[in-house]
This record gives C-alpha cells, structure tokens and sequence, in this order.
C-alpha cells in the first residue's frame, strides 16, 4: 500500500469528508491517530444521528478502526444553500 | 476461518443482544475498560443507574467483525436498547447530555444534564460473556 501508509491528518480528513458528503463543512482535530470530526451537511436533514454518522464514517470505510484509529463525530444539520451564486 | 465458527459467533451476538434489554459492545470489561470510549460509555451507563450486560469483543476478533456487520457500525463501543442499536460513545454521550438517554432507558435522570461524562467507577464483573468457541 503506497499512499495509505502515510499517517493520516485532520486536514487530510476534513478534506475528504467536504468531498465525500455534498455541501458539508468539517472541523477535524487529531493527533494522527486519534480524531475529532464536527460536520454540517444539507444531506443530514431528517437523518437519525446514527445514519448521519454513518454518512461520516462511509467516507473512510475500512480504514476506521484501521489507519484512522479512532474517529468521534458530531454531526449537525445544516440547511441546503438556496443560493444561485455558486 | 471456519464458517461454521463464524455463524456461531454471529448468533451468539444476535441472542446476546435480543435476550438483553441493555447491552454494550466495548473494549474489555466494565471494571476494566480497556479503551477511553469504553470507559466513559461505561461511565454514562453506570452513572444513569441502569443495569447492563456488557460484552468484551477484544478476545476473538471474529466478534467485532460480525458485529459490525450486523450493526452496519465500524467502532466500538456499541450500545443497543431493547434489540435496536443505540449508537457508539458519541451517540451515547449526546443521549446522555439531553437526557433522550435516560428516557431510553425509562430512569431518572440520575445528574445534572449537560455535565460531563463522570469518570469510570468499578462494578461488578461482566454480567454476560460470549464464549471463545475456539
């Protein structure tokens, strides 16, 4: 494994989280192996929190538990931006 | 990997969570958490007063596996309430802090809500174990 072999970094995560999830924002500390991701989405609306943090945690797959030892989530709802102007 | 083995943990884990009102998936045991979401998910349970069965999935890592696969959840702690998967620490600690936990749970709010997770208190031993059928 070649790129999945470098520790992992809050931005790494925030980033891929924001193109995992359309519209989301996320704030993502951590220490490498340890994180803490707190992610707005429009998708979240009308989801359980445990199908929210899903959404999250799909974003990683195996690689939770894994190469990202351990991820905690708080999710929030934020509403779909109505807004033409991109 | 024996796929009859694999089945066998599998049920296991189905009729330990069906047969348990309260039911927690950790790392180690409640008097020994062997993780720090363990421990406060632990914490929070102890702290509501609400009796718990509690499954260490450390010993045979086939538990964790089929555990996560029934509960479609890749982390561990897990905490399921009357058969229906709960959420893991974050979840819990949310539930806690609004009190939606505790009426989950149908107690008393044992602590001011909106404090934080007390620290983990020693109990009694794991009232249920899965068995390492090896």
């Amino acid at each position: 494994m070649a790129a999945t072999d470098a520790p992992a970094t809050p931005e790494e995560l925030k980033q891929r989280i924001e193109a995992g999830i359309p519209g989301a924002t996320a704030d993502v500390t951590g220490d490498g192996h340890h994180f803490n991701a707190v992610v707005s989405a429009p998708a979240f609306h009308g989801l359980s929190r445990i199908a929210q943090h899903r959404l999250v945690y799909d974003v990683f797959g195996a690689e939770v538990g894994d190469r990202i030892h351990a991820l905690s989530i708080q999710t929030k709802a934020k509403a779909a931006e109505r807004e033409n102007s991109a | 990997m024996s796929d009859d083995q694999t089945t066998q943990i599998r049920e296991a884990i189905q009729s330990a969570i069906s047969e348990n009102p309260v039911i927690l998936f950790m790392k180690g045991s409640p008097d020994q958490p062997m993780c720090g979401f363990s421990a406060r998910t632990v914490a929070i349970l102890q702290h509501v007063g609400t009796p718990f069965a509690a499954v260490n999935i450390l010993p045979d890592p086939r538990i964790r596996q089929e555990l996560s696969g029934l509960s479609n959840w890749p982390t561990i702690p897990q905490l399921f309430i009357d058969g229906e998967f709960v959420g893991g620490c974050d979840i819990v600690s949310e539930m806690y802090e609004s009190g939606e936990l505790q009426q989950a749970l149908g107690v008393e709010d044992a602590g001011e809500p909106g404090q934080a997770a007390p620290e983990p208190e020693p109990q009694e031993p794991a009232p249920l174990t899965i068995e390492n059928r090896l």
